[in-house]
Formats: C-alpha cells, sequence, structure tokens
C-alpha cells in the first residue's frame, strides 16, 4: 500500500518513549548498587548517554564522581565502582587492572559492569583469565535504541561497520534482532518485511525466532509502523562514498556530526568559543534547511534573514504597550530564531572557505565522471595529483574506492602505482588499510577479483551444499563484483535531464548529488515498495548478489486504510548517511509515505574509510 | 509467588552474597509471567502524575521508580498487589506489549545473579542445582518441570538458550561429534557472540591442529576465531592459525602489524629490519624494505639534525625551528623537510633530497612537486625558478611544472610571493579564463593587460583601467595599448 496516491505522509511515532526507557532501565541498574559509586563511562557512550540523562539524574542515583574509562581513579575514590560499557577486551582489561591494583594494595571495594547493549562471553572470559571474576557483578543495559531525530534512531555502533563487513564477526546481528523486537512491540506489529543482503537476512531470520517466543502478544493490535525494509551497507558502497552536498550531509562531513549534535568551532561562530548545537527538527531553521542542496541554502538563510530584519523593525514606531507585548511575546522566539540563523550561516560560510580550499567543485566533477563512468583516465590523473600534493589520506583513499567499486577494480598497473604513491604520501603503514580495503572489497584489483572468483566456483563444485554455502559466504565479502556499471543502468541512477537540474524544484531524489546520480540503496526502496516485493528486479538482484527476501506476516492484520502502511522503517546494517536520509525523505513527500531510519549509525565516507584503518593497540 | 518474591527481595537485600552464587536458571516462563504481572501491578501506586510514564517501560514494568518498587515488594504488601492483578491483565493488551524476552533481562537481575559464565563451568558447576535448594529454595521450580532443568539441552536449545544470555553448561558436549554440532549450531544461530564462546570452549577442550582443521571448512566460525585472537591479542595462536590455512600474506601482515605498538624508533627499525623476510607478495616485500630504510634513514636524519640545532650553528635552523621530529613521517614528508633544511647537500649525504629521490625511486613529479613546496615556503624564488625550468638539446630553456601552472600559483601564493614572482607564472596558465582571473585576483595587472590585448577586448580592458593607480605605469601600458592603430580589436 506503501505508494498508493498522492497523501500527505503520515506523522512519526513518538520515539520519545525509547529514551524514558533507557533512561529508566539505567537508573533501576545504578540503584542495583545501593549507596555511594563513581561512575566510569565509556567514551563511546557518553554522548548517547548525555541525550538520555543528565548529570543530575546520575547524581540523584548516588553516582559521586564521574571517570571516563581509561582514566585511573582519583585516590580519594569511592568504595563502590559502577562501569558502564561497552562489550571490549580492552575495557575488560582496564577493569582488570583496577580490581587487581586494589587487591594488592588491600583496598576492599565493589565492582559493577554494565554492559551496554549486551555482555560478550569473551568479555567475561578476560574476567575470569584476569582472575576478577567474582569480584565485579555484571549486568545488562540493553540501550539499543537511541532516537536522534523524529524520524532517526541510532544504534551509535559505528564499530559494526568494520566488525561485520571487514571481519565477518556476528556479534551485532542479535542487537540489531533485539531493537527490532523492542520497535516491533512497541510500534508494530510490522505487517510485512523486506530486504537484501546477508546480514539484512540473518537479522531478519533471528528476529522472527525472537518474535515466535513471544507468544504473539502484539497481535491485532494497531500498529504504527507497517513495513521494514532491511538493507546491508555492501549492498550500496557508492552512495556512501559520495561527497555529500545536501546541507545536513555536508554539515556532517565538514564538522562530524556526532549523537544529532555538532560542535561549531570559533569559525563558525565568530566568537572565542565552541557552541554546541542540537541539529534536529526542533530548529526552526535546520528543519527547513538540512534537506536542501547546499546551493539552495544561501538563498534561503538569506531570505530567512531580511524576513527577521523586518520582524525587528516593527519595533519602530511601537507605543509602550505595543513594545511591553513584542518583548513578552515575540522577541525570546525572535531572538532564538536569530541565534539559529547565525549560527547556520556562519557554518555555511566555514564550509564554502573549506570547500574552496579543498578544490571541491573539481572533486565533484571528478566524482560524477566516475558515476557516469567516462573520463576515467583523467579522473585517475585527478586522484594521483591528490595524493602527490598529500591533500587528505581519507579523501584520497574514498576517491581510490570510489574509483575502484564503480570500474569493478582497479587496472593492476593503476593499483600498484597508486598505492605506492599513497604509501610514500601517506606513510607506509598504510600498507595495512590496503589490505582491508582489499578484504572488504571496497579497494580491489581487477584481476585478483577474477582469481578468487575462479577459485570460489572450484570449491563449490568439490564440497556438498552446505559446506559450499559456507565457504561461498566467507569469499562473498572478499571477492564480490560491485557491478555498478550494469546496475546503474538497469536502474537507471544517472538521469537523463535536458539542460540544468533546478535543483531548488528537484524531480527526483538525484538532487541529493546534484541531479548526478540517484542512491542506489535509496532506488532499490523505492523500486521494491513499489512493486510490493523484488519482483521485476531479478537481474539487479542478482547483480547485487542476491540474497534479498519479502515475507508477510500473515497473522497481521493488513488494513490499507491504517496509515501504518505507509509508515515503512527502513534498517541500515554498517551505517546510513545523511544524503540518503534525504533523498528518502523526499520520497516519502512525493509518495505520501513516511520513512522512519533505523541505522547502526549514522556515517559518511570519512568514518568509513576511517574504519579501515589499523590504530594501535 | 509474591510472597516467595518478597522472601527473595528480603533476602537480596540482607545478604552480603554476591548475585552470582545463585544459580542462573529460573528462566521458567510461567514464573517470568508471574514476576512480570506482579510487578507491573505496582504500575498505579509507582506511576506519579506523567501519564506518558505509564507507557515507559523497558520490559514491562513500570520502571520510573524500580528501587521503589522493589522496596514495597520486601516490605510484604501483598495484598495491595493481589488486588491489582486483574487491572494489570486488562491494561497490557492495550499497552504495547513488550517481549517477553526483553524482561526476562530485567527480571532476571531482579531475583538472580546472571552473572554466571556459562562456557566454563566446571563439572561442580553442573551440581549447583542442589545448590541452589539451599540458598533459595523458593526458586526452585514445580517438580514437573524438572526435565527441563537437566543438563540435557539439545545443541540447538543450548545456541538458543546461551542467545537469551542464559547460562548453559557445554562441558558436556565431549565428543568432537557433539562439539562440531554444536558449533554448527551456533554458526546457524546467526548469533557471533554465541559463536565466539563455543569457538573459546572448543579451543580449551581440543588440540588446535583438530580445531584449526573442522575451521578451515567452517569460514563464518573460522572469521570469528581470528576476530577474537585479534581482539584478545592471541598472536602466537593466530599465527600458527594463519600458517596452518596457509594464508601466508596474512601471516605476513599480521607480523607487521605489531610495528605499531612498538614507540622505540631503534626496537622499531630492527622490527622492521625482521620484517623483510616475511612471505609478503613481491609488490609488499620492496614497500616493507622501504618501511626499513625510511626509518633507518630518519634516525640518522634526526640525529644529526637534533645535534645541529642544539648547538645552534646553522641559520636555518634558527631561523626555523623544527616543529616536529621527522621520525615515522611519511616519504613525502621526509623529502619536504630534507628539500627544507637540506636542500643544497651533495648528493653523498643520507639527507640530501637527491638521495632520498634516488634510493626511493621518488617519481619526478612527485619531487619538484614537493621541493616547490618546500622550497616557497623558505621564498626561495630562484630555486622554484630552477625547479620549474628544463632546457632542451638546444640549450632553450623552457617553463615546465609537473602540474597546472594554476597550482603554482596557488602554492606560491599561499606563501606570499611577490608580484613579480606570481605574475611569471599566472602569465604560463594555459586556460585563459582561468588565467584572467588569477591575474586579477592577484593584482598582475601586466598579465592581465597583456590578456586582454590578445583578447582584443577593449571594453574589458578600458574597464581595467579603474583598477590600477592614477598615473601608474599599467595604466600608461593601457593607454598606449588602446592607442595602438594596429590592434583590431572585437569590440
Amino acid at each position: 500500500m506503501a505508494f498508493a496516491g498522492r497523501r500527505d505522509a503520515p506523522e512519526p511515532p513518538d520515539f520519545g518513549i525509547l529514551k524514558r526507557l533507557a533512561r529508566d532501565q539505567l537508573v533501576y541498574l545504578l540503584e542495583q548498587l545501593p549507596g555511594k559509586k563513581d561512575l566510569f563511562i565509556e567514551a563511546d557512550l557518553m554522548s548517547p548517554l548525555d541525550r538520555i540523562a543528565n548529570v543530575s539524574i546520575l547524581k540523584q542515583h548516588d553516582v559521586d564522581k564521574l571517570y571516563k574509562v581509561e582514566t585511573r581513579p582519583a585516590p580519594g575514590a569511592s568504595d563502590q565502582f559502577c562501569f558502564l560499557v561497552r562489550p571490549r577486551v580492552r575495557t575488560m582489561r582496564f577493569i582488570a587492572d583496577i580490581v587487581n591494583a586494589d587487591k594488592m594494595s588491600g583496598r576492599s571495594r565493589k565492582y559493577k559492569i554494565i554492559f551496554s547493549p549486551q555482555k560478550f562471553y569473551a568479555c567475561e572470559m578476560v574476567l575470569e583469565e584476569e582472575g576478577v571474576f567474582g569480584d565485579v557483578t555484571c549486568d545488562e543495559w540493553s540501550f539499543y535504541l537511541l532516537p536522534l531525530d523524529e524520524d532517526i534512531i541510532s544504534m551509535e555502533l559505528p564499530e559494526f561497520f568494520r566488525d561485520y563487513f571487514l571481519e565477518g564477526d556476528h556479534r551485532w546481528i542479535n542487537p540489531v534482532a533485539r531493537a527490532l523486537q523492542l520497535l516491533n512491540s512497541l510500534y508494530g506489529p510490522f505487517g510485512k518485511a523486506y530486504g537484501i543482503g546477508r546480514c539484512a537476512k540473518m537479522s531478519h531470520e533471528l528476529w522472527r525466532d525472537l518474535e515466535e517466543e513471544s507468544e504473539g502478544e502484539g497481535q491485532g493490535r494497531k500498529p504504527e509502523i507497517g513495513h521494514v525494509f532491511l538493507m546491508d551497507r555492501d549492498v550500496d558502497y557508492v552512495t556512501a562514498l559520495c561527497s555529500q552536498v545536501v546541507y545536513e550531509g555536508l554539515v556532517d562531513d565538514t564538522f562530524r556530526i556526532k549523537c544529532g549534535s555538532v560542535d561549531f568551532g570559533p569559525d563558525v561562530t565568530s566568537s572565542d568559543r565552541s557552541i554546541k548545537v542540537l541539529l534536529n527538527a526542533q530548529d526552526k531553521v535546520f528543519s527547513q534547511i538540512r534537506n536542501e542542496h547546499f546551493s539552495s541554502v544561501f538563498g534561503f538563510l538569506s531570505q530567512k534573514s531580511r524576513n527577521l530584519q523586518a520582524q525587528y523593525d516593527r519595533r519602530r514606531g511601537m507605543d509602550i504597550k505595543q513594545m511591553k507585548d513584542f518583548v513578552s511575546q515575540e522577541l525570546k522566539g525572535l531572538k532564538q530564531e536569530h541565534r539559529l540563523l547565525s549560527l547556520h550561516i556562519g557554518a555555511c560560510e566555514s564550509i564554502m572557505k573549506k570547500k574552496t580550499k579543498q578544490d571541491f567543485q573539481e572533486t565533484i566533477k571528478a566524482e560524477h565522471s566516475l558515476l557516469e563512468g567516462f573520463d576515467i583516465r583523467e579522473s585517475t590523473s585527478f586522484i594521483e595529483e591528490h595524493i602527490d600534493r598529500q591533500v587528505s589520506p581519507i579523501e584520497s583513499l574514498r576517491l581510490m574506492c570510489l574509483l575502484s567499486i564503480t570500474e569493478n577494480g582497479l587496472i593492476p598497473k593503476d593499483y600498484r602505482s597508486l598505492k605506492t604513491q599513497y604509501l610514500q604520501s601517506y606513510g607506509p603503514e598504510h600498507l595495512l588499510t590496503f589490505h582491508n580495503l582489499k578484504r572488504i572489497g571496497l579497494l580491489t584489483e581487477q584481476a585478483a577479483g577474477e582469481t578468487l572468483t575462479a577459485v570460489e566456483s572450484k570449491v563449490s563444485k568439490l564440497v556438498t551444499d552446505r559446506a559450499a554455502g559456507k565457504i561461498t559466504d566467507a569469499f562473498n565479502s572478499l571477492a564480490r563484483k560491485s557491478n555498478f556499471r550494469a546496475i546503474s543502468k538497469k536502474l537507471g541512477l544517472i538521469p537523463r535531464v535536458e539542460g540544468e537540474y533546478d535543483l531548488k524544484m528537484p524531480r527526483d531524489m538525484a538532487y541529493v548529488f546534484g541531479g548526478a546520480y540517484v542512491p542506489l540503496s535509496c532506488k532499490i526502496i523505492e523500486q521494491v515498495l513499489e512493486r510490493r516485493g523484488w519482483q521485476g528486479l531479478e537481474e539487479v538482484v542478482r547483480l547485487l548478489n542476491g540474497n534479498e527476501f519479502s515475507v508477510s506476516d500473515s497473522t497481521v492484520e493488513d488494513n490499507p486504510a491504517w496509515e501504518s502502511q505507509r509508515v515503512i522503517l527502513t534498517v541500515f546494517l554498517g551505517g546510513c548517511t545523511f544524503s540518503e536520509i534525504a533523498a528518502l525523505r523526499f520520497l516519502g513527500k512525493e509518495r505520501g509515505c513516511k520513512f522512519i531510519f533505523l541505522t547502526t549509525a549514522i556515517t559518511n565516507s570519512a568514518r568509513m574509510m576511517e574504519a579501515m584503518i589499523e590504530a594501535r593497540a | 509467588m509474591n510472597r516467595a518474591r518478597a522472601d527473595e527481595e528480603e533476602y537480596w537485600h540482607s545478604s552480603k552474597f554476591r548475585a552470582f552464587t545463585f544459580d542462573d536458571e529460573d528462566d521458567e516462563l510461567s514464573q517470568l509471567k508471574e514476576s512480570k504481572r506482579a510487578v507491573n501491578s505496582l504500575r498505579d501506586i509507582v506511576d506519579d502524575d506523567d501519564d506518558d510514564l505509564e507507557r515507559v517501560s523497558w520490559s514491562g514494568e513500570p520502571v520510573g521508580s524500580i528501587s521503589w518498587s522493589i522496596k514495597e515488594t520486601a516490605s510484604g504488601s501483598t495484598s495491595s498487589l493481589e488486588g491489582r492483578d486483574s487491572s494489570l491483565q486488562k491494561g497490557s493488551s492495550s499497552y504495547a506489549a513488550l517481549p517477553k524476552q526483553v524482561s526476562s533481562y530485567s527480571l532476571s537481575s531482579l531475583f538472580k545473579g546472571r552473572n554466571k559464565l556459562p562456557s566454563f563451568q566446571s563439572l561442580s558447576d553442573a551440581l549447583t542445582d542442589t545448590g541452589v535448594k539451599n540458598y533459595a529454595p523458593e526458586l526452585r521450580r514445580p517438580k514437573a518441570e524438572y526435565k527441563d532443568y537437566s543438563s540435557d539441552w539439545s545443541p540447538k536449545d543450548t545456541v538458543r538458550r546461551m542467545q537469551r544470555g542464559k547460562v548453559c553448561s557445554l562441558e558436556r558436549f565431549r565428543s568432537l561429534q557433539d562439539k562440531l554440532v554444536l558449533l554448527d549450531e551456533a554458526v546457524a544461530g546467526h548469533d557471533g557472540n554465541v559463536i565466539t564462546a563455543v569457538l573459546i570452549f572448543l579451543k580449551r577442550t581440543l588440540r588446535r591442529e583438530i580445531l584449526f582443521r573442522e575451521l578451515e571448512v567452517r569460514q563464518v566460525a573460522l572469521c570469528h576465531l581470528i576476530h577474537f585472537l585479534r581482539e584478545t591479542g592471541e598472536q602466537k595462536l593466530l599465527l600458527d592459525l594463519l600458517r596452518f590455512l596457509d594464508r601466508t600474506e596474512e601471516v605476513a601482515l599480521s607480523q607487521y602489524r605489531e610495528h605499531l605498538n612498538i614507540q622505540d624508533v631503534e626496537k622499531r627499525r630492527e622490527f622492521l629490519k625482521g620484517c623483510i623476510g616475511l612471505p609478503f607478495s613481491a609488490e609488499d616485500t620492496s614497500h616493507i624494505q622501504d618501511h626499513y630504510t625510511l626509518l633507518e634513514r630518519q634516525i640518522i636524519i634526526e640525529a644529526n639534525d637534533r645535534h645541529l640545532e642544539m648547538a645552534g650553528q646553522s641559520e636555518l635552523f634558527r631561523k626555523y625551528p623544527r616543529k616536529a621530529s621527522i621520525l615515522n613521517m611519511p616519504l613525502v614528508t621526509t623529502l619536504f623537510y630534507s628539500c627544507f633544511y637540506h636542500y643544497t647537500e651533495a648528493e653523498g649525504t643520507f639527507s640530501s633530497p637527491t638521495n632520498l629521490k634516488k634510493t626511493f625511486k621518488i617519481p619526478d613529479k612527485q619531487y619538484v612537486l614537493t621541493a616547490l613546496a618546500a622550497r616557497a615556503k623558505l621564498r626561495a624564488w630562484d630555486d622554484v625558478d630552477a625547479l620549474l625550468t628544463t632546457k632542451n638539446w638546444l640549450g632553450y630553456t623552457k617553463k615546465k611544472a609537473p602540474i597546472g601552472f594554476h597550482r603554482v600559483v596557488e602554492m606560491l601564493q599561499r606563501n606570499n610571493a611577490p608580484v613579480q614572482v606570481l605574475q611569471e607564472y599566472v602569465r604560463l596558465v594555459e586556460d585563459v579564463e582561468t588565467r584572467l582571473n588569477l591575474a586579477t585576483k592577484y593584482k598582475c595587472h601586466d598579465v592581465v593587460i597583456e590578456t586582454y590585448r590578445d583578447l582584443k577586448d577593449r571594453i574589458q580592458l578600458t574597464a581595467y583601467k579603474s583598477k590600477v593607480e592614477r598615473g601608474s605605469a599599467e595604466e600608461e601600458k593601457i593607454n598606449s595599448i588602446l592607442n595602438n592603430m594596429q590592434i583590431r580589436w572585437k569590440n
């Protein structure tokens, strides 16, 4: 029912409840260790924690001092330590060191580890090995879902991308399934599930498995979300690798939006301090420009400034009474708007300055050539020059990956030469980065890919079906071809436009990339929802390496009149970009439906590239 | 039921015992339901005036004030609880029904310790059923359900339970057959945490060759073991595994990776020396060799230059003190450094640019580019000029740049090159429009004027007169061009 008729898109469900669930469980867990305690928080849990609780809540529950994990407790520390952590081996060793140091010095304390979102057996093993198992108690804070905005929910698990797609570790599938279960129980039941990708398929299976046990308590309820669509990030790397040009994407690429907020530095605030700004639908200025192509943002901001000026100007000629009303009723709003406007104008200026310095125009041009598949030589030399000038290690990697994935791998001569130059410009240890990129399939050599495929088919012939499946799985991540060219042609990802593409009045989702390219991920979602399945997309599915599914839950009432039929939960496994979000918001408006985004984390090209770099342990 | 709960809570609060001494097996659904209902029934008492809060529950309970509710329960207000049971039941259908699984998480932490390490229980752990009876007999479930709690979980059920975070002894999987079935079930269950847990168990109970052999045909499990070994830093076992699998390149890379953790440069250099012989691809071997050589050079250069700087006799080092040590920097950065501080040195010294160029076979283009940047930074315009000048075999000189001249101009401009220097290169920018833009932007009047002249654009040239100073040589030049009758203006 998703696209029936042009109606207004339904309002998104209220996700505020998710925050309260998380907060209340945390409070409960803290109370499990009654009395004064010091709290050690994992660095990457701080921002998410900030979004749902604050220090006074922690203080209310007897948290005395707050430490960041990895910092040693001060001498006067409390008798109880609570650790709020991600399930990581490194963190376990840190905790064990503290406990063991206390033991050595005869200090007795109570220790509690709260794992978020869940505990891993490997962590317990480390605690046991370190001899502190039993000295610490463990708990789980099932904080799977952080609503970042009215339509975005993040699992805040950036490591999902590397762990699954590079290392082939399935540890985060269970949390994803549980997140789905929670959303289904609160906002479902979801009548129909679509998906593509191995991880999508596994997550869906595990989720269904969990649902079966819960005896279908939600049956017969009127859902708020009708459909769910799961997609693996590796179905579409191209989109994630492109430079973002919608405002929110640009802000993310330029300043890094972290957990829904951004730190605008002195160059933006035109003062000597940084300001932390929450970027969401509540920001009246931001909400109107976030999805716009950058070129239309200036016009909007200047129009807005003029309006604001006009409103301020009304003060002139007011009598005392009017002035009093103005001050009490409007001034605060105007001031707020003024503050926001000046921040976003400052941000735009800063973006412009930075982008001009980085030859953004030329980069975009090279990108578009890569997407369309012409002037490949020219783009290759552009990338080469980028590397030689030591412009930016991450940018250079990104462009190389884009070249590789659109061209099904680099020709060996180019691969060698670019790699050599890269190592010379940015450091020989990037040998490891190249190895990772090859393994994950982001940067490959043409010949190498073919060899692996040959091995794969040979092996498949030799062993039984089940084993063959397993081996193919393993090879999948290594040797899959992107087939981008063919897919792009099949789905019409490069719009043929006569004349200029009007970015202010977009005709399709391509506007998020300046009219040059319709994001593949979003196009797939559009097509599948339109067809209510994968019929007619067989060739595309084959090129995307299969693993598609479309499952209706027959027990769920399917009432076409329900608004929920037009609310679709899109699940991005391995991260989703603001460009994709903008594109689907646009599609939703066009088709009268609402997309809700559930992602393992907000991502962009830089985060993806950084995830491939080896750091010291 | 509530009675039992109350007792248990009392125990919980009074006991110094840590939670994990309970056996973690009372996950019986019926009991869970009871408990959930009991806690849920507190909703009415617990709720404050915020209506929305009612919906706020992570597992069906009104969590807003859990600790309070626990106290209430413990103080034995059973009657009030029972009275509310029915109202809750009604309510639960209209509430978003939360999955039982989630509630088992929370409730289990309420009633029992969940800290048992499932995969590492010893035989004695298998007997703890009796132990539970002693500690908290209330927790026992009815006799009829006993069989569920024996240790005879099928491999599938075992995996299922582990996926739900429950305790499960793996010790009874003793035959290889059983172990492998368990592993395959874990993989089929799609939960990496459980796969790893099973692998930890297999690693402990199987000789490594056997484990390796079996993992070779189980790629998903293999990935998990490799990742686990990486994370826990069991490098030796990891290398053995990779060798067993004949993944020689990965063996080499895994070893090479360790250099990142070596801070001391001498030790790092020694380590890299050892890496050269590792089974890399031919291409990578040369990269590793270069890495070693580079660090070796950097150590020598660093020692010399630190000495030079300290001695304070070199004007260059006095005028431009080094911002950072050159150790562990990329080759291009090293080349830049050497072009900056050691430009004129003879090829024989390790720190000379030409030596670096030769040793590392740096392409001309890269070399010129880097040298340009370094010399421009020092504002050594003559060197810049020399770098951009080539002589052909007839002895004619010609300006040539490895990158577009517009980039050269940018680079010089960033280093505040004077107009005289700048305009020489602006003039060489091929694209007319770019040339005009740059010339206008950097006030290279001569270039602007000449370009308009060549374009025969009288209007623009006339207009440009306003941009130059009155009575200046430039103005004169414009006038003389405009008065030149020979030029056939296009406008």
